[in-house]
């Protein structure tokens, strides 16, 4: 016999999302969907080895700066099978340096995380604020605003990345330049739907009754649209996360990312090209984790958007 | 009648994107020319002597006020501009994107040995992800069964979450070393050898199209199975046209639409994606001379790099607009 202790009781409300989750039953559809629950316990896995890290690779006494050559042949390869495995180095060492490569992969789920998450709070932030506003005035604003976000979504965005890379001094923390740049070039996808959204909210009768009773644009604007685009915005930015953390490991792949010794998946996946011969596995450890940490956040992004928003039929990467 | 609107159309658009080219033009030219507080420090290299310095400021025309500058920047493109005079001159003749202190060269020319591979790698990927993504979709969308459907689906996904190197470093593993059938690393040019020009670029070519395909696909399959409902295409079956006709002439060109428009949105991560796959196959592109003129803040280089991507795209999206007007003849500018 189940005892419901909130029965007869008023609904508690939490925060707006949850309770709209509540209210269409989003929450139960997203608990059944097992596609986005394995993506959220995969995300979830690498948030706290990101987290603890230093804690994990201190369990075999190892960090990813310490070179063991020790362990490495004359020609820099691991010795012993799948590049070093042992009960010391989880997934092996590094070629020519032996360190030791959970450690790298482990500190290196800091760096993708961290730029990951704080881009996307920066493109979501500058996207709901220009998509509220084209899409809540209308014409020429509207207009213009929309041929500027388009013109952004079909720029070479990578190029220019690695361009202002070049402007930034070499003292300035290179993670929150990368989130500052992947942020400032990924807003135009949240835009595009939040104007759309707002688009749609702006002729509703709420908002049409809140106009008419005389509620000023900004009581409108923080009260009844702000609220309702909640969901929108939640989904929009969990689909946005992967895409940040692709763009980062592809900066570091490409030599213009976080600096040496930073550990970066994107890094080691590059220093792995001219290993890949003769230690596929120093590929792998790092190519795995950014495969399934992407993987993982598209799946469960995609799960929430169906439970949450199915409206949200655009394209998002 | 007809032929006004569609000049019309083209004149309209055609000067939107000039437009364009020119805000992109001064864009470019105030990030990187006016946001360094001293441009000829950074050009002039790690190791630089005053005298160095000197002839680097005057060659930039740094002594000059902002709005010359633009000009003479923006003019050098079109009728090209003689740097320094006397016997030291350097003459860049049009289109002229700078002069790169750091190598001795102008930045045309830096392009001129790089952009053919990465025009190959971007024009070569771009036909094989459009040709595969389109015929997949089609034919998932003709034999609409749930195991193809759901195989197209999980394609997709894996696809959109592979990055670009991931997938070329496997398949270098693969077929380079492995299997040893194909060539993992450099760049035959196309007139010396056309075929192991292609031959070399078969790798590069499906790893980038891989990337973008299976989104291709599941566009064009939804689209598709929208179109096969049409009452357009039941009026065609009606009207005894071939199976073949009906979705080739009626269905595909009305699903057409949405794949182009998609395509000029994707023109420039297609650039992106070229840049990073010549670094995967150790070819010297676009992207390499990027990334050594951003490690040496080589800025005349990176300017002329980055603007040329740009117009590219804005020239690209240009040619998918007058595209899409050919394909559908209700659209107006």
């Amino acid at each position: 016999m189940s005892l419901d202790t909130t029965r007869g009781l008023p609904e508690r409300a939490g925060t707006p999302a949850v309770a709209a989750a509540r209210r269409t039953g989003a929450l139960a559809r997203l608990l059944a969907d097992r596609w986005a629950m394995a993506g959220a316990a995969v995300a979830l896995a690498f948030v706290l080895l990101a987290i603890f890290a230093p804690v994990l690779s201190g369990i075999t006494h190892n960090d990813p700066y310490t070179y063991h050559t020790s362990l490495l042949a004359g020609s820099g390869v691991p010795n012993g099978r799948l590049g070093g495995v042992s009960s010391a180095h989880w997934l092996g060492v590094e070629p020519q340096t032996g360190r030791d490569l959970f450690s790298i992969v482990a500190y290196g789920a800091r760096i993708s995380l961290l730029v990951g998450v704080g881009a996307t709070v920066v493109a979501t932030a500058i996207g709901t604020a220009l998509g509220v506003i084209a899409g809540y005035s209308g014409g020429p604003v509207d207009t213009l605003l929309s041929r500027f976000t388009d013109l952004t979504i079909a720029f070479p965005q990578l190029i220019f990345m690695i361009a202002l890379g070049a402007l930034v001094p070499a003292s300035f923390p290179r993670q929150f330049f990368m989130i500052a740049v992947i942020g400032v070039f990924g807003w135009p996808s949240v835009a595009r739907v939040v104007r759309g959204q707002t688009k749609v909210l702006r002729n509703r009768s709420f908002v049409v009754a809140a106009q008419a009773v005389g509620a000023t644009q900004l009581h409108i604007l923080r009260t009844q649209i702000l609220p309702s685009l909640g969901s929108t915005i939640t989904v929009i930015a969990t689909m946005s996360i992967p895409g940040a953390i692709g763009t980062e490991a592809a900066l570091s792949f490409l030599g213009v990312g976080v600096t040496p010794p930073t550990p970066s998946w994107g890094r080691e996946i590059s220093s792995a090209i001219s290993w890949v011969a003769v230690d596929p596995w120093y590929l792998a450890a790092p190519g795995l984790a950014l495969f399934l940490v992407t993987l993982a956040l598209n799946t469960f992004g995609d799960g929430l958007r169906d439970a949450l928003d199915p409206r949200i039929a655009g394209r998002l990467r | 009648m007809r032929h006004t609107r569609t000049a019309r159309f083209l004149i309209t658009k055609l000067g939107g994107m000039i437009a364009v080219l020119l805000l992109v033009s001064l864009a470019t030219y105030l990030i990187f020319y006016m946001i360094p507080a001293d441009p000829a420090r950074f050009e002039c290299g790690k190791i630089c002597s005053p005298g160095t310095l000197r002839q680097v400021r005057a060659f930039m025309g740094l002594n000059e006020p902002v709005w010359r500058q633009y000009l003479s920047f923006l003019g050098a493109i079109f009728a090209g501009r003689t740097y320094g005079s006397g016997p030291s001159a350097i003459v860049c003749p049009a289109p002229c994107l700078g002069y790169s202190f750091q190598q001795h060269e102008t930045v045309m020319s830096l392009i001129g040995q790089t952009l053919p591979v990465t025009a190959s790698i971007a024009v070569g990927a771009a036909v094989l992800w459009l040709a595969a993504g389109v015929a997949a979709g089609v034919v998932s969308a003709l034999r609409r069964g749930r195991a193809l459907d759901r195989g197209v689906m999980t394609v997709a996904i894996v696809g959109v979450s592979a990055p670009a190197y991931l997938v070329g470093l496997l398949a270098i593993l693969l077929f380079g070393f492995k299997l040893n059938i194909l060539p993992d690393s450099g760049y035959v040019p196309l007139l010396q050898n056309p075929a192991q020009w292609a031959f070399h670029l078969i790798l590069p070519w499906c790893t980038l199209a891989f990337i973008s395909a299976a989104i291709y696909a599941r566009l064009t399959r939804s689209q598709m199975l929208d179109a096969l409902g049409e009452d357009y295409v039941r009026t065609a079956r009606a009207k005894g046209l071939r199976e073949r006709r009906v979705i080739g002439r009626h269905a595909l060109r009305n699903v057409m639409i949405p794949v182009v428009t998609l395509f000029g949105l994707d023109v420039g991560t297609l650039l992106g994606g070229a840049v990073i796959t010549e670094k995967v196959f150790s070819m010297y592109g676009l992207g390499a001379l990027l990334i050594g003129a951003v490690q040496s803040t080589d800025l005349s280089t990176i300017s002329g790099v980055t603007l040329l991507a740009a117009v590219f795209v804005v020239v690209a999206n240009f040619i998918v607009d007058v595209v899409y007007k050919l394909l559908d003849p209700r659209v107006t500018a």
